[in-house]
């Protein structure tokens, strides 16, 4: 005969199972409070000495020490390493005594983060991914180096020219968060716009629609054979501003989404956001949205896109890379400015969104800071840049590089679209300066709602002007504002 | 002897408790500590803020949001769980008919392999469960719906993870189908260990199967129904539901807040938004939580032992 309550004899103190259950209740308790955070419990500075300088020639601008080691930490995402072992390899011929550390992970901010805390971070980061580490706060901590020599350095093809000439528009701003000094030199270039397929559209014998009536009348037609006007990334609704910005730039002007950057009291209540907001729950309302678009992911509101089960997307330039196993050969894979409203817009049709993607940062604490400097230049020029476009189909900061390679359908109608904005492009920055903001409160709280059909136009506007109040008036978060 | 009674037992604590303080006890000090800092968590620098944190939280309303949602967690989650668990154990050891020359107590037919599979999900991974889940719950192509529409019911198309009404209990499914199956196994091997002769008493005094149940089964399995409600009930505060939750849901933590839980948010301060100090904080009140979860099955749940 067993008993329930183990040994028979609790006057003698613990029995067993007692004892037993009452460790494992206390170190359950622990597991999910035991802080994770203990592994970056911070000791403090220590770091190693810096490398001295080596001698500034017409070869070598950054007066990078030949015989210095230098640590390069690559972001392992949808581009790949092999147009970084690429630069290294450059590096190391340029600079034969030196030794060069390279290594890629996903893992960005759990490799790093203990290095900053100890003061030993590595001479350049590709700061990017899910793991990407918080570039205002680590501006804000002086954790980062200020990339100007690079910018006014001789470029790597033509010494008359500095770096910062050879760069496409909005890449140097980008990298500044106040002040004159730029601490993030993003490398790849990213076209946000509408993505469709051509050849679709031939079926429906239409063009792009320029008007919002015009998109409305696409949408119709193509309903009637079945096809929804509109899927976009439900789970992620941080997706739909990739074309709703810019058109809300078209309509009311750059000045409206630099109110919103800047968190302006009552920015979101300009009369062409509210437009915009109408137009796109029109959408909804008139049930142009493919059904069931709010559960699906971006992978799977890709997948039906591609598939023909929808006609538009919301997206950016690496759709063509990550999508490409469901993307049709006869896609016809295009991307187009975003549509507007009407003939009273500020701005011209062919106003498109288009800004740096790939974060590369050099840290303040780096010991060969000059080395990862040079890298970072090497890989801005014609040849590594050229390289990063064939193999993995997507622009870069370098200004052209595109001639004499074949470009991929979806990057040719991106170049094409960056030619025909010529200078309408617009740069908003709410995505890198409040991150909380603009992806959970925004995106998924505000537009995602009201694309779902749970808000009227009217309340997201009022719900998310109160969201960007309420990240103004935090304390506890930098805040930035536009030049 | 008696005196060397003492040194001899903390000659064996003293390894295990040592390990217990560094990795246990060492790092709760420690996060108490950052949660009066403005560290980042990105530079080895910060300041002590005073109660500063814990202001903020008290005023944040996603952080009540979590809490009510992880509080949820706790409750639902445990009860749902060990309904299921005792329901499918008892089916599965005392709920079958008598059999022509069979003991008088059996499981029902094919008890042997139910038991198997009920313990198929316990051996994938919470995170593969996840993804298989939000694959299923795809209203466009997935699983559920496409069940939905192959019985003729076209009309009913969920958003389910898309749906803020729907969602949380999506995801509480999803832990429910997960565990259940390890809780069938453990109250399986406690009703093994009670005697027949109870259950055939029972029956000669003309009991039912419920009343057998709730008379008999429950009251002699109290003590591991409670140790698993305590076990679950943690479950659901940490590692589970932030697994379920990051994975699976819309945001994560949406549509609009509908899903969000403390451990998500903690997470979400730390390595998305650099403030290390204030996720500290809330993992804090989460350890609040969890320690008054566990106090309040422990007293509640005590109950006059019984011996047999």
């Amino acid at each position: 005969m067993g008993s329930t309550s183990g040994e028979n004899h609790e006057s003698a103190g613990v029995g067993r199972r007692d004892l037993i259950r009452r460790s494992a209740a206390l170190g359950l308790v622990s597991v999910p409070a035991t802080s994770f955070l203990s592994a970056c419990a911070s000791s403090g500075g220590g770091g190693e000495d810096k490398a001295e300088s080596g001698e500034r020639t017409a070869k070598n601008p950054l007066g990078v020490n030949d015989g210095a080691r230098m640590e390069f930490v690559l972001f392992d995402g949808g581009f790949g390493t092999e147009y970084a072992e690429d630069a290294v390899r450059i590096y190391e011929k340029n600079f034969p005594r030196a030794e060069v550390k390279f290594s890629a992970t996903q893992k960005i901010q759990s490799t790093l983060q203990p290095r900053f805390n100890q003061g030993n971070p590595p001479d350049l980061i590709d700061n990017s991914g899910a793991e990407q580490m918080d570039m205002g706060v680590l501006v804000g901590k002086n954790q980062l180096a200020d990339l100007t020599p690079l910018l006014d350095a001789p470029s790597y093809d033509d010494p008359d020219k500095k770096v910062r000439d050879t760069l496409r528009p909005g890449i140097v701003e980008m990298g500044r968060f106040d002040g004159e000094k730029v601490w993030v030199l993003y490398y790849a270039y990213t076209v946000y716009g509408v993505w469709y397929s051509q050849k679709a559209l031939d079926a429906l014998d239409e063009q792009y629609p320029q008007t919002w009536d015009q998109m409305l009348a696409v949408c119709a037609k193509a309903r009637k054979k079945g096809m929804a006007g509109w899927t976009y990334a439900g789970k992620y609704p941080y997706y739909i501003p990739f074309s709703l910005y810019p058109m809300i730039g078209k309509v009311g002007g750059r000045e409206v989404l630099d109110a919103i950057d800047n968190l302006e009291p009552n920015a979101w209540k300009h009369p062409a956001v509210k437009a915009c907001f109408e137009a796109y729950y029109e959408l909804y309302r008139k049930g142009y949205v493919l059904r069931g678009t709010p559960g699906l992911d971006h992978i799977q509101s890709q997948t039906a896109w591609a598939r023909g089960k929808a006609l538009f997307l919301p997206n950016g330039s690496w759709v063509e890379n990550e999508s490409a196993n469901v993307i049709p050969a006869d896609f016809g894979l295009a991307v187009s400015a975003p549509t507007g409203l009407g003939s009273s817009d500020k701005l011209p049709f062919g106003t498109l969104w288009a800004s740096g993607g790939e974060p590369f940062v050099v840290p303040a604490g780096a010991r060969n800071g000059a080395g990862g400097m040079e890298q970072l230049r090497i890989m801005l020029g014609e040849a590594a840049s050229k390289n990063f476009t064939s193999k993995v189909k997507s622009l870069t900061a370098f200004d052209g590089g595109t001639d004499g390679i074949t470009l991929t359908p979806g990057l040719k109608s991106g170049v094409a679209a960056l030619e025909k904005a010529g200078d309408n492009v617009v740069n908003p920055r709410i995505q890198d300066w409040y991150v909380q903001l603009q992806k959970e409160k925004i995106g998924v709280a505000g537009l995602g709602e009201m694309m779902a059909g749970r808000l009227t136009p009217a309340e997201a506007v009022r719900k998310i002007q109160g969201f960007a109040d309420e990240t103004a008036r935090d304390t506890s978060i930098k805040h930035y504002k536009h030049a | 002897m008696q005196h060397g009674k003492y040194r001899f037992i903390a000659g064996f604590l003293a390894v295990p408790l040592g390990l217990y303080a560094l990795f246990v006890v060492w790092p709760f000090i420690q996060s108490i500590y950052y949660s009066f800092t403005d560290w980042t968590g990105l530079s080895p620098e910060f300041e002590m803020v005073g109660f500063g944190n814990y202001e903020r939280m008290l005023d944040d309303e996603i952080f009540w949001k979590s809490l009510r949602h992880s509080l949820l967690f706790a409750l639902v989650l445990p009860l749902v769980t060990i309904a299921l668990a005792l329901f499918f154990a008892f089916m599965i050891n005392a709920g079958g008919r008598k059999r022509k020359g069979g003991p008088a107590v059996t499981g029902v037919r094919g008890a042997s392999f139910y038991q198997i599979v009920y313990f198929f999900p316990q051996v994938l991974s919470i995170a593969i469960v996840a993804l298989l889940f939000a694959f299923a719950y795809n209203p466009d192509s997935g699983a559920v719906n496409s069940l939905l529409r192959g019985i003729g019911l076209d009309g009913v198309q969920p958003l389910w993870l898309g749906d803020p009404d729907l969602a949380l209990w999506c995801v509480m499914a999803v832990l429910v189908w997960s565990t259940v199956g390890f809780f069938v196994v453990l109250f399986s091997a406690g009703m093994a260990s009670i005697p027949a002769e109870l259950y055939e008493a029972a029956l000669l005094d003309g009991a039912n199967r419920v009343t057998t149940f709730f008379r008999v089964t429950l009251p002699l399995l109290w003590d591991t129904v409670q140790s698993g409600w305590v076990y679950l009930g943690i479950l659901a505060l940490g590692a589970e539901s932030f697994a379920v939750v990051q994975i699976m849901t819309t945001g994560p933590g949406g549509p609009d807040y509908s899903t969000t839980v403390m451990v998500l948010y903690v997470y979400q301060k730390a390595f998305r938004d650099g403030q290390a100090a204030y996720a500290t904080t809330i993992g804090v009140a989460l350890l609040v939580v969890t320690l008054a979860f566990a106090a309040a099955v422990m007293r509640l749940g005590r109950r006059e032992r019984l011996e047999y």
